[in-house]
């Protein structure tokens, strides 16, 4: 037997007893504790318990094996058909994934300029780590490079200055859907924030205007707003402004996600107790001040959940552009179904765009878990 | 308030201004000046349209694409591709996103006349078909009586199907389902007993099954689809570029003009072949292009026959033979009017 460290120095009688109260703690015994016990408890607890766990077990032994022996076991992963594929295995065939692995990620990027998609990718990840955690080292002067970041992704990716201009239309693949969904991200809380203050504000103004924005946008499907985006726009602005079209759906995509934000977030003001409003008028805060540092950082905190929700949703809203002829990971994948040598492996194609999908998206939640934790002083 | 609704008045007018002077300018013009020829294809039809491994659009109507901007700008690589679904297609034509759809898209009285649009030829002569596993006995639509059918939603196929199940007076369950590949995988798991679209996408389909063979395509074609490129109403001169640059094609593959051969055959003294490649007459200048228009739009492709066989043809996976697509003189119905 073991003690733990932190115990107090033991304090033993001659014939090696303790002294009343001095008996270090024992652990709990095997009955209700440990691995066995675990097991009895959750899954064999009851009759109902142990029914359900026996048909798990055996719809996981059932599929499971199947499973392995399609994803792995039986799979192909070299060809240059489905042919190639199914000449040397009847499961799935991941040749096709690896085939058009690059126009999966860059879409129609020219292939000698991709490496500017990967700088920015990278850059991306440089300018996430600041904003995301606040141990960052000099987080001041990082968090000047974040906010930059927008302008020298743009830069990197469109061209100019001495790079070689890249039209918008060649964007595709995963690069869309991140460039979408990044940009909606970061924009949306700030847009979204300020929505939702102006909805509780006391200039009517300001309030009706907040209160149609927000109204509007949640009752309009994001489709429509990309369809508006694509072809209605062309129908006012003045022929000759090329208004990229690129631009105009990463603004439609901002302004749904805001709306959307923008109620979560008064749904966190509003759970804010009337007297901590009270307490920080009191103080003499002005209101911008009382709103920094004592509202916001309360009510953000109970928003999380329903922030990062939006923020899932309109991650995977982004294979909607679609709509609006642009191909994203899974419209390339569509396309590049359509070719005869490869047709008919959709299972494939889904299950990867799936786990690119889950990655994200899972990562996501995972943080928003930790940060919750972190955050979480309420006891 | 009323400063503001003034503001807004001002710009309503002056986009309306704009977008009519946007009316007036013509799409070759808008072509010519951008470069680049916006067509708007399929977003995935094996054989029609689809990318390879590059990025590359491929396909009969991608090609298509290429061998008009080689006849209006010179170089068939001056295409920009705008993939669209079924139900979007139309709706970026008439926005001025795309110049043209060629998106074996069905001419119709309806689309011809209420949705404005200008079908300029039919280049590929389709017909809804069905396909059906052996096993279960049918070799007749008509003893489809109580099927369940994979129908692709917001089609023509669709109401084809209502109107032939009604005439015959027989019943189906529909399976509404959004895609070829949807579709195929429904109906390999069984849930519908046959799938119903354009014979040539059943060809094209049923050539990527395992065992091909327990499939049976019925005899029976229920519709007409010609599918064609598409323009916009109201811009007889850019309809009358599309319009011939196909016909070009087609008289290509009377007069033996392939790709190879165009500039040896432009020389040769056969006089329609001349006109036709630019070497006598004037026809590319009354079209508002230049001589070579056609030449060039042949050597970008090749003719009819060439696109045909290198995406759709016998020797291809999809595997179709000319049969209504073949060149009138051998019984099929692709005729171009005289180049005079």
């Amino acid at each position: 037997m073991t003690l733990s460290k932190t115990e107090k120095p033991l304090t033993v009688t001659e014939d090696g007893g303790y002294l009343p109260g001095t008996h270090p703690d024992l652990p709990p015994p095997a009955s209700v504790h440990g691995p066995v016990h675990w097991i009895q408890y959750n899954l064999f607890g009851s009759v109902t318990n142990t029914a359900l766990t026996l048909l798990t077990i055996y719809f996981l032994y059932t599929v499971i094996p199947q499973l392995v022996d399609w994803i792995y076991l039986d799979a192909a992963f070299e060809g240059e058909s489905r042919k190639d594929c199914r000449a040397v295995a009847n499961g799935a065939c991941w040749a096709f994934i690896g085939n058009r692995l690059s126009l999966f990620i860059y879409g129609f990027y020219p292939e000698a300029e991709r490496w500017r998609v990967d700088l920015t990718f990278v850059l991306l990840i440089l300018a996430l780590v600041p904003v995301l955690y606040d141990g960052t080292p000099q987080r001041g002067k990082a968090l000047i490079y974040s906010c930059l970041y927008p302008l020298i992704a743009a830069f990197f990716l469109v061209g100019g200055f001495g790079l070689e201009r890249v039209p918008t239309d060649q964007f595709g693949g995963l690069m869309l859907n991140i460039i979408i969904g990044v940009t909606g991200i970061a924009f949306s809380l700030p847009i979204g924030i300020l929505l939702a203050l102006g909805r509780q504000s006391h200039l009517p103004i300001v309030r009706i205007l907040c209160v149609s924005f927000i109204e509007f946008i949640r009752g309009v499907p994001l489709i429509t707003l990309f369809f508006v985006a694509a072809v209605m726009l062309s129908y006012f602005v003045p022929p000759g402004t090329n208004f990229d079209l690129l631009v105009r759906i990463l603004i439609m995509g901002t302004l749904f996600a805001s709306g959307y934000m923008a109620e979560v977030i008064r749904g966190g003001l509003q759970a804010i107790p009337k007297g901590q409003y009270e307490a920080a008028d009191a103080m003499g805060l002005k209101y911008w001040q009382s709103m920094r540092k004592v509202i916001l950082p309360q009510a953000l905190k109970i928003s999380i959940p329903g922030i990062v929700n939006t923020f899932i949703g309109l991650y995977k809203d982004t294979t909607l552009v679609i709509v609006i002829g642009r191909l994203d990971i899974l419209g390339i994948g569509n396309s590049s179904l359509a070719d005869s040598k490869w047709q008919g492996l959709s299972t494939e194609v889904y299950v990867f765009v799936a786990i690119f999908f889950f990655i994200s998206c899972f990562s996501m939640s995972r943080y928003s878990l930790w940060l919750e934790k972190k955050l979480h002083t309420g006891h | 308030m009323k400063k503001l609704s003034y503001a807004l008045a001002a710009v309503a007018v002056a986009a309306l201004t704009f977008s009519s002077q946007a009316a007036k300018a013509g799409t070759l013009e808008d072509v010519k000046a951008r470069g680049v020829l916006n067509c708007i294809v399929n977003t995935g039809l094996p054989g029609f349209s689809y990318t390879d491994k590059s990025g590359r659009w491929k396909g009969f109507d991608a090609d298509m694409c290429r061998s008009v901007a080689a006849a209006v700008l010179g170089d068939g690589e001056k295409v920009k591709y705008i993939p669209a679904t079924g139900k979007t297609r139309f709706t970026l034509l008439n926005s001025k996103e795309g110049d043209v759809i060629f998106r074996n898209t069905t001419w119709t009285f309806v689309r011809d006349v209420d949705v404005k649009l200008n079908f300029i030829h039919t280049t590929y002569y389709d017909g809804q078909g069905f396909i059906i596993r052996k096993s279960k006995g049918v070799k007749h639509a008509k003893e489809l009586d109580g099927a369940t059918v994979c129908i692709q939603t917001g089609t023509t196929t669709e109401l084809n199907l209502a109107d032939y199940f009604r005439a015959n007076k027989i019943t189906y369950k529909p399976v509404p389902i959004e895609s070829n590949e949807e579709a195929r995988k429904n109906y390999l798991a069984d849930r519908c007993d046959t799938y119903t679209t354009d014979a040539s996408g059943l060809a094209a389909t049923r050539a990527t099954f395992d065992n091909s063979g327990d499939h049976l395509i019925l005899p029976e074609i229920i519709s007409k689809e010609p599918l064609g490129p598409v323009v916009r109403h109201g811009d007889d001169q850019w309809a009358d570029i599309v319009r011939w640059t196909v016909y070009a094609l087609i008289a290509g593959e009377e007069h033996g003009v392939t790709a190879a051969n165009a500039d040896a055959m432009a020389s040769k003294k056969n006089p329609a072949t001349a006109r036709l490649l630019g070497s006598e007459g004037t026809l590319g200048t009354m079209i508002g292009l230049d001589k070579d228009w056609a030449k060039r739009a042949i050597k970008s492709q090749g003719n009819y026959a060439e696109i045909f066989e290198r995406n759709l043809g016998t020797k291809t996976n999809i595997g179709l033979a000319r049969g209504l697509n073949a060149h009138y003189k051998n019984g099929g119905l692709q005729y171009s009017p005289p180049f005079r």
